[in-house]
């Protein structure tokens, strides 16, 4: 059996940062275990800039991002393993890994999780109708155009107006795909008015209010059904590009049966990074679809510190944890899911996101005693964050929000 | 010019036709199988509940609990020989109302009278201890220990595979056009090109009246395509239940099936739905809300597991319950229609029924295909040294088995043809992670390619 004093599990920019800062903290051992052919993680096909500006105070574009990345942990004596893919998470903590010579067990001090995020695909989004080639995520769209050098489709509906779905637009605009329409169920466009301009400049016509309500065509595409202010129709296209409604990549922990949050997808985790089993920690877009590179790689670089406190016996006994209840409607989600007496871990604020516009007072509450509000004026798929009081006393949480009339 | 002289040509290359081309070439016929689709397995062979069935509800009597029964037997003989996975879980049939109650000793019996002997009654206490998620509200049923498990599209595979091993050729994007009746045999223009046949075997599953048509002028039965509707959730959910878990069976129905799959995941569904569209196997977000509602008042813990996948699949049922299979010696044409939703568990046996009918004497298999093992709890490839590496992540599916899929006696010609041999993209990401490795991997092989074109392409 293989042995690891840190076993990180993805090579994507959480997992590489962990790797990098305990390497330079001193800890020996450390086994980033990769599945894809090389490390880095989504940036690797994101052909979009900026990367980089906290981590190497410089613009870089993905690809270069990801390969220093790996080079600041390998720098840093961690080893990475591609093509290498963990089955199984046991107690212990002890992996099942496999990779092109076949099966292997792994034991650790401590595993970080850091498998990252995907797009939800079209069964997760229920969408109707046909099953035709052509519906790709933009995860795989961007494999295909900056990797591949290929091209799916050329005349494309788009689904979502995150963020992400003006990068798919950029790589479409890169790879000569003329999208047909860009489809958003909601009544605003999601990600930040700078975005937003893209379909303006690029002429492809925004359709708010939409649904797709099924897809056509047996073999290939043919195009789509959507519901919008205007009624069903028909409109032609070649293929559909699902874009964001990231969830996280938890598999192999729901495989385990450690608790997820249903909120987040991802795992429970406290102040320290720490899940419920012992041993195991979490980082990076796990936790919480979606947020950029940079701020992964800052997780990474947080529960690395924690991780390092922990295998010198220094983190306080999970026993004292207090979960976080969500009282508002209106939060889709808050994390770290445990707070603790002693106040912040390395996790110093309470992070949530919103499900629908709000506008009011956050309030943190313990035993019915208000300890912590801010203003919030919050939309969707913005994040919004709370500062853990210095000093909490024991009795249950409760995060509320009261709105404003 | 035909192409070639054959004693046999079967139409149709779903499991039935698979099944029927293995047998005859096994009995030492030359073997011609026609499909029009760019792969095998395309029409009502894609979708099903991959479950092998017993036959202890089948109508008394009838031809097809024959070939169920006779289909059954031969599986369990042969499955090993060719490395087919059988999980022989059993099924519970449970009863959920006082008149679901009432109808079990029947069914019992009519088990009992289909030679399922082997059937135990078992009431509201016994239940939970052989599913301990079963919903309380369950009142009694029944154990039917030999209903299992198998994966429908590798059992399909091996069949044609053998024929092939056995010296059947097989055309694709073959559909059948025009077909004459000469003196000894048919004359058969399809668009891959002409051909003859001594003896032409109509199992052209949903095209079946179609083509009875184009070889007869007129057909005595009409296809019904009855849609079934499945849902599929992640492999968490499939610890949640260890038999098979069937309703009470109505008369047009069996009903939703709650199991696992052989492949690890937990299936719900289908639905029965009448249409006339033959090509069309659309999901309804309704319907698959109503199938995932009825499988959480089955196992309530099934509430919030993640789905994986949806699909339908489009039964050849026609306008009669019984299976449509007739034999014209005269005029060297055997008809097999109508084979509604047990064909998976009656392949093997309709092949046995219909050697009968033409008086072919059983032949000895001379070779075995060794499929590849796609089952969750087999020996996969992606334990093994050398396997070149995971590209699937969701399945584990290897460099190696993507090659393998694309060699061989019927190579893969189309996404669809390589998911069903390997099961890319089958899991839970549908193609987030490996599509891009995949279209490189296929580019050149598939006659329905990947993608639309390459990046620098013109237009």
């Amino acid at each position: 059996m293989m042995q690891a004093d840190v076993a990180i599990i993805g090579a994507g920019p959480a997992g590489l940062a962990a790797a990098a800062h305990l390497g330079l903290m001193g800890v020996k051992n450390i086994v980033v275990l990769e599945r894809e052919a090389e490390p880095g993680g989504i940036p690797r096909h994101c052909g979009h800039s900026p990367f980089g500006m906290r981590e190497f105070r410089r613009v870089l574009g993905g690809a270069s991002y990801a390969r220093r990345l790996a080079a600041r942990a390998e720098g840093a004596g961690a080893r990475i393993l591609c093509n290498t893919t963990v089955t199984a998470l046991h107690p212990g903590p002890k992996l099942e890994l496999t990779g092109p010579d076949g099966a292997e067990r792994l034991s650790a001090r401590v595993v970080l999780l850091a498998t990252g995020t995907r797009e939800s695909s079209r069964v997760q989004r229920m969408i109707g109708g046909q099953k035709p080639g052509g519906i790709l995520t933009t995860g795989a769209l961007q494999g295909i155009v900056h990797l591949n050098h290929q091209r799916p489709f050329r005349r494309p509906v788009i689904l979502g107006t995150e963020l992400v779905s003006f990068s798919a637009l950029l790589t479409c605009r890169q790879a000569g795909i003329r999208p047909v329409a860009m489809i958003e169920p909601g009544a605003r466009v999601v990600a930040r008015a700078g975005a937003a301009v893209l379909p303006l400049l690029l002429g492809v016509p925004v359709l708010r209010e939409t649904r797709i309500t099924g897809i056509l065509g047996r073999d290939r595409v043919e195009g789509v059904v959507i519901d919008g202010p205007g009624g069903p129709r028909e409109i032609a296209a070649d293929g559909v590009l699902l874009t964001g409604a990231f969830r996280s990549e938890a598999t192999l922990m729901a495989a385990a049966g450690m608790v997820l949050d249903p909120r987040t997808t991802g795992p429970e985790i406290d102040v320290f990074g720490r899940l419920a089993e012992s041993g195991y920690f979490a980082a990076g877009n796990l936790l919480r679809p979606v947020e950029t590179a940079g701020m992964c790689w800052a997780s990474g670089r947080r529960v690395a510190d924690a991780i390092a406190v922990h295998l010198t016996g220094g983190l306080p006994c999970p026993a004292q944890g207090l979960p976080l209840r969500i009282d508002a409607p209106a939060i889709r989600y808050a994390l770290p899911q445990i707070l603790f007496p002693a106040g912040p871990g390395f996790h110093k604020t309470i992070q949530l996101r919103v499900s629908r516009p709000v506008s009011g007072e956050l309030r943190l509450s313990q035993g019915g005693d208000l300890i912590a509000r801010q203003p919030i004026r919050a939309l969707p798929e913005r994040r919004v964050t709370l500062p853990i009081p210095r000093k909490l006393g024991e009795g249950p949480l409760s995060l509320d929000i009261e709105e404003d009339a | 010019m035909a192409q070639g002289v054959f004693d046999v040509a079967v139409v149709g290359a779903g499991v039935v036709g698979c099944a029927i081309a293995r047998r005859f070439a096994i009995d030492g016929a030359r073997v011609l199988i026609l499909e029009r689709a760019h792969d095998v397995l395309d029409g009502a062979s894609k979708g099903n509940s991959a479950i092998l069935h017993t036959g202890f509800d089948a109508p008394e009597g009838s031809l097809e609990l024959d070939c169920i029964r006779a289909g059954y037997a031969e599986y369990r003989e042969i499955h090993a020989r060719m490395n087919l996975p059988l999980d022989p879980c059993g099924a519970l049939v449970l009863a959920w109302t006082e008149e679901q109650q009432a109808a079990l000793p029947g069914l019992m019996a009519q088990a009992a009278a289909n030679g399922v002997g082997d059937v135990e009654m078992l009431d509201h206490a016994t239940l939970p201890a052989l599913e301990s998620q079963l919903a309380p509200e369950v009142r009694a049923g029944f154990r039917v220990p030999g209903e299992a498990l198998i994966d429908p599209w590798s059992a399909a595979h091996a069949y044609l595979y053998q024929a092939i091993q056995h010296g059947a050729e097989l055309r694709l994007r073959a559909e059948l056009l025009t077909a004459e009746r000469q003196a000894e045999s048919w004359r058969l223009h399809a668009s891959a090109g002409s051909f003859e046949a001594g003896l032409v075997v109509n199992a052209a599953g949903l095209w079946g009246d179609h083509v009875e048509r184009i070889l007869t002028g007129e057909s005595w039965f009409q296809i019904r395509p009855r849609k079934g509707q499945f849902i599929l959730y992640d492999k968490p959910a499939a610890a949640l239940a260890g038999h098979i878990l069937l309703p009470v069976p109505t008369k047009v129905t069996k009903g939703v099936v709650v199991c696992r799959t052989i492949f690890g995941n937990l299936l719900v569904g289908p639905t029965a739905e009448e249409q006339e569209e033959r090509e069309d196997a659309s999901v309804v977000p309704a319907t698959l809300e109503a199938l995932r509602q009825t499988g959480e008042t089955i196992l309530p813990a099934l509430a919030g597991q993640e789905v994986t996948a949806f699909y339908a699949g489009l039964r050849p049922a026609s306008e009669d319950k019984a299976y449509r299979i007739r034999a014209d010696l005269e005029r060297g044409l055997v008809t097999v229609g109508g084979i509604r939703s047990t064909g998976l568990s009656a392949a093997l046996g309709i092949a046995q029924h219909v050697a009968r009918l033409v008086g072919r004497a059983p032949g000895v298999a001379r070779d075995w295909p060794e499929m590849p093992v796609l089952a969750q709890d087999g020996a996969r490839d992606w334990q093994a040294p050398g396997n070149g590496g995971i590209v699937c992540h969701c399945e584990l599916v290897t460099r190696r088995e993507i090659a393998a899929a694309m060699e061989g006696p019927a190579p893969a010609q189309s996404l669809a043809g390589l998911k069903r041999r390997t099961r890319v993209t089958m899991g839970r990401c549908q193609g987030f992670y490996c599509s891009a490795e995949l279209a490189r991997l296929t580019e050149g092989r598939f006659t329905q390619p990947m993608l639309a074109g390459a990046v620098d392409d013109a237009g």
